[in-house]
Protein backbone atom coordinates (compact mmCIF):
# COMPACT_ATOMS: atom_id res chain seq x y z
CA UNK A 1 0.00 0.00 0.00
CA UNK A 2 2.97 2.41 0.58
CA UNK A 3 4.37 1.92 -2.28
CA UNK A 4 1.28 2.87 -4.60
CA UNK A 5 1.33 6.78 -2.71
CA UNK A 6 4.19 7.76 -4.62
CA UNK A 7 3.05 6.30 -8.10
CA UNK A 8 -0.02 8.33 -7.21
CA UNK A 9 1.50 11.44 -6.22
CA UNK A 10 3.60 11.29 -9.41
CA UNK A 11 0.35 10.98 -11.33
CA UNK A 12 -1.52 13.96 -9.88
CA UNK A 13 1.65 15.93 -10.13
CA UNK A 14 2.51 15.38 -14.22
CA UNK A 15 -1.56 15.82 -14.50
CA UNK A 16 -1.07 19.93 -12.92
CA UNK A 17 2.25 20.14 -14.84
CA UNK A 18 0.96 19.83 -17.59
CA UNK A 19 -1.94 22.59 -17.12
CA UNK A 20 -0.02 25.57 -18.69
CA UNK A 21 1.44 28.39 -15.93
CA UNK A 22 -0.36 31.11 -17.87
CA UNK A 23 -4.02 30.46 -18.75
CA UNK A 24 -4.91 33.26 -21.16
CA UNK A 25 -3.10 34.60 -24.30
CA UNK A 26 -3.63 37.92 -23.05
CA UNK A 27 -1.52 40.78 -21.46
CA UNK A 28 -1.53 44.65 -20.84
CA UNK A 29 -0.48 45.28 -24.01
CA UNK A 30 -2.57 43.34 -26.14
CA UNK A 31 -5.46 44.46 -24.48
CA UNK A 32 -4.80 48.04 -25.03
CA UNK A 33 -3.64 47.25 -29.06
CA UNK A 34 -6.99 45.20 -28.81
CA UNK A 35 -9.21 48.07 -27.83
CA UNK A 36 -7.45 50.19 -29.94
CA UNK A 37 -8.08 47.90 -32.85
CA UNK A 38 -11.72 47.76 -32.21
CA UNK A 39 -11.77 51.86 -32.10
CA UNK A 40 -9.57 51.48 -35.38
CA UNK A 41 -12.56 49.46 -37.32
CA UNK A 42 -15.38 51.46 -35.93
CA UNK A 43 -13.93 54.26 -37.22
CA UNK A 44 -13.00 52.65 -40.53
CA UNK A 45 -17.07 51.74 -40.35
CA UNK A 46 -17.95 55.42 -39.82
CA UNK A 47 -15.61 57.03 -42.79
CA UNK A 48 -16.10 54.02 -45.38
CA UNK A 49 -19.63 53.71 -44.74
CA UNK A 50 -20.53 57.16 -43.57
CA UNK A 51 -18.41 60.34 -44.23
CA UNK A 52 -17.02 58.68 -48.06
CA UNK A 53 -18.95 59.62 -50.75
CA UNK A 54 -20.23 57.65 -53.55
CA UNK A 55 -17.71 56.85 -56.70
CA UNK A 56 -18.97 58.64 -60.06
CA UNK A 57 -18.56 55.16 -62.04
CA UNK A 58 -18.32 52.87 -59.41
CA UNK A 59 -21.18 54.72 -56.36
CA UNK A 60 -21.57 52.97 -53.63
CA UNK A 61 -19.31 49.99 -54.15
CA UNK A 62 -16.27 51.73 -53.83
CA UNK A 63 -17.02 51.40 -50.19
CA UNK A 64 -15.85 47.56 -50.36
CA UNK A 65 -12.59 48.95 -51.51
CA UNK A 66 -11.61 50.03 -47.97
CA UNK A 67 -11.77 46.49 -46.94
CA UNK A 68 -10.79 44.81 -50.19
CA UNK A 69 -7.40 46.72 -50.29
CA UNK A 70 -5.87 47.29 -46.91
CA UNK A 71 -6.54 43.37 -46.34
CA UNK A 72 -4.50 42.25 -49.03
CA UNK A 73 -2.22 45.17 -48.46
CA UNK A 74 -1.52 43.18 -44.59
CA UNK A 75 -1.58 39.80 -46.53
CA UNK A 76 1.73 40.57 -48.65
CA UNK A 77 2.70 42.22 -45.19
CA UNK A 78 2.09 39.11 -43.48
CA UNK A 79 3.62 36.40 -46.39
CA UNK A 80 7.16 39.05 -46.21
CA UNK A 81 6.92 38.41 -42.18
CA UNK A 82 6.63 34.38 -42.10
CA UNK A 83 9.72 34.44 -45.19
CA UNK A 84 11.71 36.30 -42.96
CA UNK A 85 11.03 34.78 -39.43
CA UNK A 86 11.08 31.46 -42.09
CA UNK A 87 14.98 32.74 -43.04
CA UNK A 88 15.67 33.72 -39.29
CA UNK A 89 14.77 30.12 -38.05
CA UNK A 90 17.09 29.00 -40.42
CA UNK A 91 19.97 30.87 -40.84
CA UNK A 92 20.29 31.94 -37.13
CA UNK A 93 22.35 29.90 -34.72
CA UNK A 94 20.46 29.29 -31.78
CA UNK A 95 16.93 28.10 -33.88
CA UNK A 96 14.28 29.54 -31.75
CA UNK A 97 11.25 28.15 -32.13
CA UNK A 98 9.73 31.55 -31.64
CA UNK A 99 10.78 32.83 -35.33
CA UNK A 100 8.60 29.27 -35.83
CA UNK A 101 5.65 30.17 -34.36
CA UNK A 102 6.12 33.80 -36.01
CA UNK A 103 6.28 32.61 -39.39
CA UNK A 104 2.90 30.05 -38.87
CA UNK A 105 1.32 32.87 -36.77
CA UNK A 106 1.84 35.11 -39.84
CA UNK A 107 0.62 33.01 -42.50
CA UNK A 108 -2.54 32.34 -40.99
CA UNK A 109 -3.50 35.56 -40.50
CA UNK A 110 -2.12 36.27 -44.27
CA UNK A 111 -4.14 33.28 -45.87
CA UNK A 112 -7.38 34.76 -43.95
CA UNK A 113 -6.95 38.04 -45.12
CA UNK A 114 -6.31 36.98 -48.78
CA UNK A 115 -9.49 35.26 -48.01
CA UNK A 116 -11.06 37.90 -47.14
CA UNK A 117 -9.81 39.68 -50.03
CA UNK A 118 -11.38 37.17 -52.61
CA UNK A 119 -14.59 37.63 -50.98
CA UNK A 120 -15.17 41.22 -50.81
CA UNK A 121 -13.48 41.34 -54.69
CA UNK A 122 -16.22 39.03 -55.63
CA UNK A 123 -18.88 41.26 -54.59
CA UNK A 124 -17.09 43.92 -55.38
CA UNK A 125 -16.78 42.69 -59.47
CA UNK A 126 -20.09 41.50 -59.49
CA UNK A 127 -21.14 44.89 -58.85
CA UNK A 128 -18.88 46.61 -61.20
CA UNK A 129 -17.78 43.95 -64.31
CA UNK A 130 -21.27 41.81 -63.47
CA UNK A 131 -19.69 38.65 -62.52
CA UNK A 132 -18.37 37.49 -59.00
CA UNK A 133 -14.60 36.14 -61.07
CA UNK A 134 -13.04 37.03 -63.91
CA UNK A 135 -9.57 35.11 -64.76
CA UNK A 136 -7.27 37.99 -64.64
CA UNK A 137 -3.60 38.25 -63.69
CA UNK A 138 -4.18 39.63 -60.46
CA UNK A 139 -6.73 37.56 -59.55
CA UNK A 140 -5.44 34.59 -60.65
CA UNK A 141 -1.93 35.20 -58.64
CA UNK A 142 -3.90 36.48 -55.72
CA UNK A 143 -5.85 32.58 -55.81
CA UNK A 144 -2.80 31.06 -56.47
CA UNK A 145 -1.37 32.75 -53.58
CA UNK A 146 -4.01 31.46 -51.15
CA UNK A 147 -3.64 27.88 -52.18
CA UNK A 148 0.30 28.06 -51.91
CA UNK A 149 -0.40 29.25 -48.23
CA UNK A 150 -2.97 26.51 -47.34
CA UNK A 151 -0.42 24.20 -48.72
CA UNK A 152 1.88 25.88 -46.29
CA UNK A 153 -0.35 25.62 -43.42
CA UNK A 154 -1.01 22.17 -44.60
CA UNK A 155 2.42 21.16 -44.42
CA UNK A 156 2.63 22.77 -40.41
CA UNK A 157 0.38 20.33 -39.59
CA UNK A 158 2.38 17.05 -41.25
CA UNK A 159 3.33 15.79 -37.76
CA UNK A 160 6.34 15.48 -36.07
CA UNK A 161 8.60 17.21 -33.44
CA UNK A 162 8.36 20.90 -33.31
CA UNK A 163 11.93 21.36 -34.87
CA UNK A 164 10.85 19.32 -37.56
CA UNK A 165 7.74 21.33 -38.15
CA UNK A 166 9.91 24.36 -38.19
CA UNK A 167 12.45 23.20 -40.28
CA UNK A 168 9.91 22.24 -43.08
CA UNK A 169 7.96 24.63 -42.81
CA UNK A 170 10.51 27.51 -42.93
CA UNK A 171 12.24 26.15 -45.93
CA UNK A 172 8.40 26.10 -47.82
CA UNK A 173 8.11 29.48 -46.86
CA UNK A 174 10.88 30.81 -48.46
CA UNK A 175 10.08 28.76 -51.13
CA UNK A 176 7.03 30.04 -51.54
CA UNK A 177 7.35 33.80 -51.53
CA UNK A 178 9.94 33.02 -54.19
CA UNK A 179 7.13 31.60 -55.91
CA UNK A 180 4.96 34.74 -55.57
CA UNK A 181 6.74 36.73 -58.28
CA UNK A 182 7.19 33.91 -60.97
CA UNK A 183 3.77 33.14 -60.57
CA UNK A 184 2.77 36.95 -61.01
CA UNK A 185 5.22 37.31 -63.76
CA UNK A 186 3.21 34.09 -65.73
CA UNK A 187 -0.08 35.55 -65.12
CA UNK A 188 0.62 39.05 -66.40
CA UNK A 189 1.86 38.07 -69.46
CA UNK A 190 -0.97 35.54 -69.79
CA UNK A 191 -3.83 38.36 -69.66
CA UNK A 192 -4.79 41.19 -67.50
CA UNK A 193 -8.08 43.16 -66.63
CA UNK A 194 -7.36 44.39 -63.10
CA UNK A 195 -7.08 47.78 -62.79
CA UNK A 196 -3.16 49.30 -62.17
CA UNK A 197 -2.53 50.30 -58.60
CA UNK A 198 -3.95 53.94 -57.97
CA UNK A 199 -2.45 54.25 -54.83
CA UNK A 200 1.06 52.08 -54.88
CA UNK A 201 1.68 53.31 -58.63
CA UNK A 202 5.58 54.13 -59.42
CA UNK A 203 4.90 57.61 -60.42
CA UNK A 204 3.21 59.07 -56.88
CA UNK A 205 0.64 60.31 -58.55
CA UNK A 206 -2.37 59.33 -56.05
CA UNK A 207 -5.39 59.50 -58.52
CA UNK A 208 -8.26 59.73 -55.59
CA UNK A 209 -10.71 61.54 -54.12
CA UNK A 210 -8.86 63.13 -50.57
CA UNK A 211 -11.88 61.78 -48.22
CA UNK A 212 -11.82 58.08 -50.02
CA UNK A 213 -7.87 58.30 -49.35
CA UNK A 214 -7.80 58.99 -46.26
CA UNK A 215 -10.91 56.48 -45.45
CA UNK A 216 -8.59 54.00 -47.12
CA UNK A 217 -5.85 55.11 -44.63
CA UNK A 218 -8.24 54.58 -41.80
CA UNK A 219 -8.87 51.03 -43.09
CA UNK A 220 -4.84 50.45 -43.40
CA UNK A 221 -4.58 51.52 -39.61
CA UNK A 222 -7.34 49.69 -38.55
CA UNK A 223 -6.21 46.23 -40.42
CA UNK A 224 -2.67 46.63 -39.19
CA UNK A 225 -3.88 47.04 -35.63
CA UNK A 226 -5.98 43.97 -36.31
CA UNK A 227 -2.86 42.11 -37.43
CA UNK A 228 -1.15 42.77 -34.56
CA UNK A 229 -3.01 42.07 -32.54
CA UNK A 230 -4.03 38.45 -33.50
CA UNK A 231 0.01 38.31 -33.71
CA UNK A 232 0.39 38.11 -30.79
CA UNK A 233 -2.49 36.30 -29.45
CA UNK A 234 -1.45 33.99 -32.39
CA UNK A 235 2.22 33.23 -31.46
CA UNK A 236 1.29 32.77 -27.75
CA UNK A 237 -1.40 30.26 -28.41
CA UNK A 238 1.17 28.60 -30.65
CA UNK A 239 3.36 28.43 -27.55
CA UNK A 240 0.80 27.09 -25.42
CA UNK A 241 0.12 24.27 -27.44
CA UNK A 242 3.74 23.40 -28.47
CA UNK A 243 4.48 23.39 -24.14
CA UNK A 244 0.82 21.72 -23.96
CA UNK A 245 2.13 18.63 -26.40
CA UNK A 246 5.67 18.47 -24.35
CA UNK A 247 4.16 18.47 -21.40
CA UNK A 248 0.98 16.33 -22.37
CA UNK A 249 3.94 13.43 -23.70
CA UNK A 250 5.68 13.90 -19.88
CA UNK A 251 2.31 13.43 -18.13
CA UNK A 252 1.53 10.46 -20.74
CA UNK A 253 4.74 8.55 -20.05
CA UNK A 254 4.50 9.64 -15.95
CA UNK A 255 1.11 7.97 -15.90
CA UNK A 256 1.88 4.90 -17.60
CA UNK A 257 5.03 4.47 -15.18
CA UNK A 258 2.78 5.12 -12.36
CA UNK A 259 0.84 2.24 -13.96
CA UNK A 260 3.78 -0.18 -14.27
CA UNK A 261 4.69 0.37 -10.64
CA UNK A 262 1.62 -0.08 -9.44
CA UNK A 263 1.01 -3.51 -11.18
CA UNK A 264 4.13 -4.36 -9.95
CA UNK A 265 3.63 -3.66 -6.35
CA UNK A 266 0.47 -5.54 -6.63
CA UNK A 267 2.26 -8.57 -8.17
CA UNK A 268 4.71 -8.48 -5.70
CA UNK A 269 2.05 -8.03 -2.41
CA UNK A 270 -0.25 -10.42 -3.80
CA UNK A 271 -0.77 -13.87 -2.33
CA UNK A 272 1.38 -16.81 -3.70
CA UNK A 273 -2.62 -18.46 -4.72
CA UNK A 274 -3.60 -15.47 -6.32
CA UNK A 275 -0.67 -15.15 -8.43
CA UNK A 276 -0.67 -18.63 -9.51
CA UNK A 277 -4.13 -18.25 -10.31
CA UNK A 278 -3.42 -14.96 -12.60
CA UNK A 279 -0.85 -16.95 -14.06
CA UNK A 280 -2.78 -19.98 -15.13
CA UNK A 281 -5.75 -17.74 -16.30
CA UNK A 282 -3.39 -15.84 -19.17
CA UNK B 1 27.96 15.21 -57.36
CA UNK B 2 27.28 14.02 -60.60
CA UNK B 3 28.46 10.74 -60.54
CA UNK B 4 26.02 9.94 -57.72
CA UNK B 5 23.41 11.80 -59.24
CA UNK B 6 23.76 9.66 -62.66
CA UNK B 7 23.88 6.44 -60.60
CA UNK B 8 20.69 7.66 -58.79
CA UNK B 9 18.92 8.37 -61.44
CA UNK B 10 19.86 4.95 -63.43
CA UNK B 11 18.85 3.04 -59.80
CA UNK B 12 15.46 4.67 -60.30
CA UNK B 13 15.06 3.97 -63.90
CA UNK B 14 16.05 0.65 -63.47
CA UNK B 15 13.51 -0.05 -60.46
CA UNK B 16 11.00 1.54 -63.49
CA UNK B 17 12.23 -1.39 -66.18
CA UNK B 18 11.81 -4.16 -63.52
CA UNK B 19 8.62 -3.01 -62.20
CA UNK B 20 6.97 -1.23 -65.14
CA UNK B 21 4.82 0.49 -63.11
CA UNK B 22 4.87 3.88 -65.52
CA UNK B 23 4.59 2.27 -68.37
CA UNK B 24 1.83 -0.29 -67.43
CA UNK B 25 -0.10 1.94 -65.21
CA UNK B 26 0.99 6.05 -65.49
CA UNK B 27 0.74 6.22 -69.05
CA UNK B 28 -2.59 4.31 -69.56
CA UNK B 29 -3.61 6.55 -67.05
CA UNK B 30 -2.67 10.13 -69.59
CA UNK B 31 -3.78 8.09 -72.35
CA UNK B 32 -7.44 7.57 -70.88
CA UNK B 33 -7.19 11.32 -69.55
CA UNK B 34 -6.97 12.65 -72.90
CA UNK B 35 -9.79 9.91 -74.11
CA UNK B 36 -12.05 11.63 -71.36
CA UNK B 37 -11.21 15.36 -71.70
CA UNK B 38 -12.78 14.18 -75.74
CA UNK B 39 -15.67 12.80 -74.06
CA UNK B 40 -16.16 15.80 -71.88
CA UNK B 41 -15.83 18.37 -74.52
CA UNK B 42 -17.45 16.70 -77.18
CA UNK B 43 -16.79 19.46 -80.33
CA UNK B 44 -13.94 19.16 -82.47
CA UNK B 45 -13.50 23.04 -82.79
CA UNK B 46 -13.18 23.27 -79.14
CA UNK B 47 -10.75 20.39 -79.06
CA UNK B 48 -8.15 22.12 -81.80
CA UNK B 49 -8.28 25.33 -80.03
CA UNK B 50 -7.62 23.66 -75.97
CA UNK B 51 -5.63 20.50 -77.32
CA UNK B 52 -2.21 22.08 -76.15
CA UNK B 53 -3.53 22.81 -72.56
CA UNK B 54 -5.14 19.62 -72.16
CA UNK B 55 -1.70 17.68 -73.15
CA UNK B 56 -0.11 19.72 -70.57
CA UNK B 57 -3.25 19.18 -68.03
CA UNK B 58 -2.67 15.66 -68.20
CA UNK B 59 0.89 15.96 -68.07
CA UNK B 60 0.74 17.36 -64.53
CA UNK B 61 -1.94 14.46 -63.46
CA UNK B 62 0.64 12.11 -64.45
CA UNK B 63 3.18 14.11 -63.06
CA UNK B 64 1.66 13.68 -59.50
CA UNK B 65 1.04 9.96 -59.84
CA UNK B 66 4.84 9.54 -61.05
CA UNK B 67 6.16 11.77 -57.91
CA UNK B 68 4.43 9.57 -55.59
CA UNK B 69 5.67 6.15 -57.59
CA UNK B 70 9.10 7.68 -57.25
CA UNK B 71 9.41 8.44 -53.67
CA UNK B 72 7.04 5.30 -52.53
CA UNK B 73 10.24 3.00 -53.65
CA UNK B 74 12.57 5.41 -51.33
CA UNK B 75 10.39 5.58 -48.27
CA UNK B 76 8.71 2.02 -48.36
CA UNK B 77 12.18 0.99 -47.36
CA UNK B 78 14.02 3.53 -45.70
CA UNK B 79 15.89 4.02 -48.78
CA UNK B 80 15.97 8.26 -48.27
CA UNK B 81 17.32 7.38 -44.61
CA UNK B 82 20.02 4.87 -45.47
CA UNK B 83 21.09 7.09 -48.13
CA UNK B 84 21.20 10.10 -45.80
CA UNK B 85 23.37 8.14 -43.27
CA UNK B 86 25.63 6.52 -45.95
CA UNK B 87 26.58 10.20 -46.68
CA UNK B 88 25.26 10.47 -49.91
CA UNK B 89 25.29 14.18 -50.73
CA UNK B 90 21.35 15.69 -50.76
CA UNK B 91 21.80 17.96 -53.87
CA UNK B 92 23.03 14.81 -55.79
CA UNK B 93 19.82 12.75 -54.31
CA UNK B 94 17.51 15.39 -55.64
CA UNK B 95 19.69 15.76 -58.99
CA UNK B 96 19.33 12.37 -59.51
CA UNK B 97 15.96 11.90 -58.34
CA UNK B 98 14.72 14.63 -60.84
CA UNK B 99 16.98 13.40 -63.72
CA UNK B 100 14.66 10.26 -63.53
CA UNK B 101 11.73 11.86 -63.30
CA UNK B 102 12.34 13.98 -66.18
CA UNK B 103 13.49 11.39 -68.31
CA UNK B 104 9.97 9.39 -67.84
CA UNK B 105 8.22 12.59 -68.30
CA UNK B 106 9.97 13.22 -71.75
CA UNK B 107 8.29 9.77 -72.64
CA UNK B 108 5.31 10.89 -71.37
CA UNK B 109 4.77 14.25 -73.02
CA UNK B 110 5.80 12.49 -76.23
CA UNK B 111 3.14 9.96 -75.67
CA UNK B 112 0.42 12.72 -74.95
CA UNK B 113 1.56 14.66 -78.21
CA UNK B 114 1.33 11.62 -80.01
CA UNK B 115 -2.45 10.91 -78.84
CA UNK B 116 -3.21 14.77 -79.09
CA UNK B 117 -2.30 14.01 -83.07
CA UNK B 118 -4.52 10.76 -83.26
CA UNK B 119 -7.56 12.23 -81.08
CA UNK B 120 -7.65 15.57 -81.52
CA UNK B 121 -6.38 16.24 -85.15
CA UNK B 122 -3.47 18.40 -84.15
CA UNK B 123 -0.88 18.56 -86.84
CA UNK B 124 2.41 20.84 -87.42
CA UNK B 125 1.82 23.71 -89.42
CA UNK B 126 3.95 23.20 -92.98
CA UNK B 127 4.89 26.89 -93.74
CA UNK B 128 7.26 26.27 -90.76
CA UNK B 129 7.58 23.38 -89.63
CA UNK B 130 11.32 23.32 -88.90
CA UNK B 131 10.77 26.19 -86.55
CA UNK B 132 7.65 24.47 -84.96
CA UNK B 133 9.34 21.38 -84.12
CA UNK B 134 12.13 23.29 -82.90
CA UNK B 135 9.99 25.53 -80.73
CA UNK B 136 7.84 22.40 -79.25
CA UNK B 137 11.43 20.57 -78.72
CA UNK B 138 12.74 23.39 -76.77
CA UNK B 139 9.34 23.65 -74.87
CA UNK B 140 9.04 20.02 -73.97
CA UNK B 141 12.73 20.02 -72.45
CA UNK B 142 12.64 23.50 -70.66
CA UNK B 143 8.98 23.19 -68.95
CA UNK B 144 10.61 19.25 -68.09
CA UNK B 145 13.15 20.48 -66.49
CA UNK B 146 10.42 22.69 -64.13
CA UNK B 147 8.37 20.50 -63.74
CA UNK B 148 10.81 17.28 -62.79
CA UNK B 149 12.91 19.88 -60.42
CA UNK B 150 9.21 20.80 -58.35
CA UNK B 151 7.74 17.64 -58.08
CA UNK B 152 10.90 16.53 -56.87
CA UNK B 153 11.39 18.59 -54.62
CA UNK B 154 7.95 18.95 -52.70
CA UNK B 155 8.13 14.67 -53.68
CA UNK B 156 10.73 14.68 -50.61
CA UNK B 157 8.96 17.13 -48.57
CA UNK B 158 5.88 14.45 -48.46
CA UNK B 159 7.53 11.38 -48.95
CA UNK B 160 6.50 9.49 -45.81
CA UNK B 161 3.74 10.93 -43.89
CA UNK B 162 0.25 10.04 -43.16
CA UNK B 163 -1.59 12.11 -45.68
CA UNK B 164 1.09 12.80 -48.47
CA UNK B 165 -1.10 11.57 -51.28
CA UNK B 166 -3.15 14.54 -50.67
CA UNK B 167 -0.90 17.10 -49.66
CA UNK B 168 1.67 16.80 -52.97
CA UNK B 169 -1.44 17.83 -55.16
CA UNK B 170 -2.17 21.23 -52.84
CA UNK B 171 1.64 21.95 -52.90
CA UNK B 172 2.82 21.22 -56.80
CA UNK B 173 -0.40 21.98 -59.12
CA UNK B 174 -0.13 26.01 -57.67
CA UNK B 175 3.72 25.79 -58.00
CA UNK B 176 3.50 24.96 -61.68
CA UNK B 177 0.67 26.70 -62.57
CA UNK B 178 3.48 29.48 -64.48
CA UNK B 179 4.81 25.89 -66.52
CA UNK B 180 1.35 25.14 -67.42
CA UNK B 181 0.28 28.95 -68.60
CA UNK B 182 3.72 29.09 -70.25
CA UNK B 183 4.09 25.30 -71.92
CA UNK B 184 0.37 25.75 -73.32
CA UNK B 185 0.80 29.22 -74.68
CA UNK B 186 4.29 27.88 -76.17
CA UNK B 187 2.63 24.67 -78.22
CA UNK B 188 -0.24 26.92 -79.36
CA UNK B 189 2.24 28.86 -81.19
CA UNK B 190 4.13 26.15 -82.25
CA UNK B 191 1.01 23.83 -83.48
CA UNK B 192 -0.70 27.63 -85.00
CA UNK B 193 -3.37 27.08 -82.50
CA UNK B 194 -6.22 30.39 -83.54
CA UNK B 195 -4.05 31.72 -86.07
CA UNK B 196 -0.52 32.03 -83.71
CA UNK B 197 2.99 32.14 -84.87
CA UNK B 198 5.66 30.52 -84.07
CA UNK B 199 7.90 33.68 -82.88
CA UNK B 200 5.19 34.13 -80.15
CA UNK B 201 6.13 31.18 -78.46
CA UNK B 202 9.81 32.42 -77.56
CA UNK B 203 9.09 34.69 -74.54
CA UNK B 204 7.15 32.26 -73.12
CA UNK B 205 9.96 29.42 -73.44
CA UNK B 206 12.57 32.43 -71.95
CA UNK B 207 9.71 31.99 -68.90
CA UNK B 208 10.36 28.33 -68.51
CA UNK B 209 13.51 28.63 -68.96
CA UNK B 210 13.87 30.86 -65.71
CA UNK B 211 11.69 28.86 -63.87
CA UNK B 212 13.49 25.63 -64.56
CA UNK B 213 16.82 27.15 -63.47
CA UNK B 214 15.07 28.79 -60.62
CA UNK B 215 13.84 25.41 -59.58
CA UNK B 216 16.66 23.50 -60.46
CA UNK B 217 18.62 25.72 -57.88
CA UNK B 218 16.42 26.70 -55.42
CA UNK B 219 15.48 22.61 -55.02
CA UNK B 220 18.56 22.10 -54.66
CA UNK B 221 19.78 23.83 -52.13
CA UNK B 222 16.18 22.96 -50.36
CA UNK B 223 16.03 19.71 -50.64
CA UNK B 224 18.65 18.64 -48.08
CA UNK B 225 17.13 20.65 -45.30
CA UNK B 226 13.51 19.18 -46.21
CA UNK B 227 14.69 15.13 -46.02
CA UNK B 228 17.21 15.61 -43.31
CA UNK B 229 15.22 15.25 -40.16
Amino acid sequence: MTTIEPAKAEHETARQSALPSQRSTATRGTRIIGIVAVVALGWLVAFGLGFSPADRDQDESVRILYVHVPTIWLAYLAFVVTAVSSAMYLFSKKKSLGWDRAAGASAEIGVTFVAVTLAVGAMWGRLTWGVFWQWDARLTTTALLFVTYIGYLAVRRLGGSHEQRAKRSAVLGMIAVVEIPLVHFSVKMWRSLHQEATVANLDGDTKMDGLMLFSLFVGVIAFTLLYVWLMLHRTRSMAMEDLLEERGLDEALAVRRAEAAETATAATSAPPTATMKSGSDS
Amino acid sequence: MITVARLIAAKDLRVERRSKIVTNQVLPFAGITMVSFAFALDKQNVLDTVAPGLVWLATMFSLLVIVQRTFAIETDDGALDAMRVAGVDPRAIFVGKAMALGFQLLVLEAMLFGAAVIFYGESIPSNNAFGSVVLLVTTMLSATCGLAAVGTLYGGLAAGFKGSETLLPLLTLPAVAPVLIGATKAVESAVGTSGAVVSEGWQWVGLLTLFAVAAVVGGALAFGPLIDD
